[in-house]
């Protein structure tokens, strides 16, 4: 089963946490060891299809279109929190593994190497129809 | 006891086989698809049973499948969509058709995205399942990129072009594109991804073979020999970024180094200076340099403000900036970047610096911030989130 766990720019619940270029730089490094070390891993399982970051909010465009006029608007947006962030894609035995993936990647460590506490959105993707009997 | 190499084989091969089969039917798509499934059964087979003749094995099984597939097909189908070629000259299996085949793919009637595929399948011999596997898209995305590449191409001749000095440009650039590519491995988390700076090496080998005369091809081969030197350098265990400043320069490929400087200085004799050349000449200071402080970084200066006015692009000026701040202090440096049309993150990413050179961490800080938000790299954006995080303390 693929599950895709997904992680927006906002969703921290740890309280008074400051972005991440205000931390100390070793708690930077710690967490973006944490980031490798958990795909590393998830590699070596076999469960790790995909994982990746996508480019900040300012770089964001959305387009709407009717099939002739073509409306694209520029970022940044208000609701910026809201955007995808990054992504991991997971092939897993069941849904218990992925939920298990998603609350290792939420406790990435933060400032002073305390748990952010990321929430993290667990959708299954669809699949093909299984075979008829 | 090992086996021969038949991959090394195979791959030389690849282009010799196709530019026979394309001389014999004309066909360069179905052609190139036929080698491909030749390459896949020598694959299988020579590893235990390597045939006498390769060459001949695979240009006879490549025209088996021609003519089958052809065969298989409607007829009046097949010729609509057979990608011809014209004045395709009939010739001897022996002729090496290498370099018209990588004229032929790098061709400018093809965008970077179409030509490079091309270039790796039919000239590097690689299978659609590396090639897809390099640029992590399905194997079947790739296998129609390089189908749309070939379409392009109908009703090209196949020899070398009467303005070989223009098409050799593009095929500099494609190699060069591909080169880059590798070494930024750009689309995240290394997973398994086929070497392609190593292949971009291996086509920029095999063009200065054909073309040994060449000062531009020998530079470009120089240049990659140079940068790739730095490669066991370059990364941390955990994958993040070392800037040239703080690389180990004992893990440096001395070999490579050697190979290229005498490359280098070969081509140099023959005057006839390029944008390669310069290049090159500018990561051989680099490399030959034994510590970041004794970098002569005067002549790396010059050599950029050479390399500027031969191309007038701003990512030189930008480069030229570093240069000259590491001389003159990183005021001058800045000051060159004051009125620079560049947008990009790596403008930010240099003004950042030279800020906290000059210490104004705070608009050091900003600058980073910008820089990591535009950064289109996960490890350059770690790497400018790090920098955002020590100087804005």
């Amino acid at each position: 089963m693929r599950y895709m766990l997904l992680q927006a720019y906002g969703g921290v619940e740890l309280e008074g946490c400051v972005s991440m270029d205000q931390w100390d730089p070793k708690d930077v490094q710690a967490h973006i060891e944490f980031q490798h070390t958990l795909n590393a891993e998830l590699l070596q399982r076999g469960e790790l299809v995909d994982a990746q970051g996508l480019a900040g909010p300012d770089q964001a465009k959305v387009v709407v279109s009717d099939g002739t006029a073509v409306k694209v608007i520029d970022g940044p947006y208000p609701e910026s929190k809201e955007l995808l962030a990054g992504y991991r894609l997971v092939d897993v035995d069941s849904l218990d593994r992925a939920l298990e993936i998603a609350a290792q990647s939420s406790a990435a460590p933060g400032p002073g190497g305390v748990a952010i506490r990321q929430q993290i959105e667990v959708r299954q993707v669809l699949g093909a129809p299984e075979p008829e009997v | 006891m090992t086996g021969p190499d038949v991959e090394g084989l195979l791959r030389e091969l690849a282009p010799r086989a196709l530019g026979a089969v394309v001389r014999r039917y004309g066909d360069f798509s179905g052609a190139e698809d036929a080698v491909q499934e030749a390459l896949l059964a020598a694959a299988q087979q020579w590893p235990g049973d390597l045939p006498t003749n390769p060459l001949g094995w695979l240009v006879t099984v490549a025209s088996r499948r021609f003519v089958d597939e052809v065969r298989a097909n409607d007829a009046r189908r097949r010729r609509e969509d057979a990608v011809a070629l014209l004045d395709v000259p009939v010739d001897a299996v022996e002729t090496d058709d290498s370099l018209v085949l990588l004229f032929l793919c790098c061709h400018d009637a093809l965008s970077p995205t179409l030509a490079i595929p091309l270039t790796l399948r039919a000239v590097g011999g690689l299978t659609t399942r590396e090639i897809a596997a390099a640029y992590l898209v399905p194997e079947a995305t790739m296998a129609q990129r390089i189908s749309r590449a070939k379409a392009k191409l109908r009703g090209e001749r196949f020899a070398l072009p009467d303005d070989p000095a223009a098409r050799l440009r593009s095929v500099l650039e494609v190699l060069y594109l591909l080169f880059n590519e590798g070494y930024a491995t750009s689309s995240g988390p290394d997973l398994a991804r086929t070497d392609l700076s190593g292949e971009a090496i291996r086509l920029a080998r095999l063009l200065h073979a054909q073309l040994p005369e060449d000062a531009e091809v020998a530079g470009l081969l120089a240049l990659m020999l140079l940068t790739d030197a730095r490669r066991p350098a370059r990364t941390t265990a955990a994958g993040e970024l070392v800037p040239l400043a703080e690389q180990d320069r004992s893990r440096w490929d001395r070999a490579r180094i050697t190979e290229a400087t005498l490359l280098l200085s070969t081509s140099l004799r023959r005057r006839q200076v390029g944008e390669y050349q310069l290049l090159a000449s500018i990561a051989a200071l680099h490399d030959q340099a034994p510590s970041d402080a004794q970098t002569p970084w005067t002549d790396i200066a010059s050599l950029y403000g050479l390399l500027e006015r031969m191309t007038g692009n701003p990512v030189v000026t930008l480069n030229r900036a570093v240069a000259v701040s590491r001389v003159e202090g990183p005021q001058a440096g800045l000051a060159l970047l004051a009125d620079l049309g560049l947008d990009t993150h790596r403008l930010d990413a240099v003004r950042a610096h030279l800020l906290e050179e000059a210490g104004d961490t705070g608009a050091a800080a900003d600058a980073y911030r910008r820089a990591a938000a535009r950064a289109t790299n996960v490890r350059e954006r770690d790497y400018l989130t790090l920098r955002a995080a020590a100087t804005g303390r």
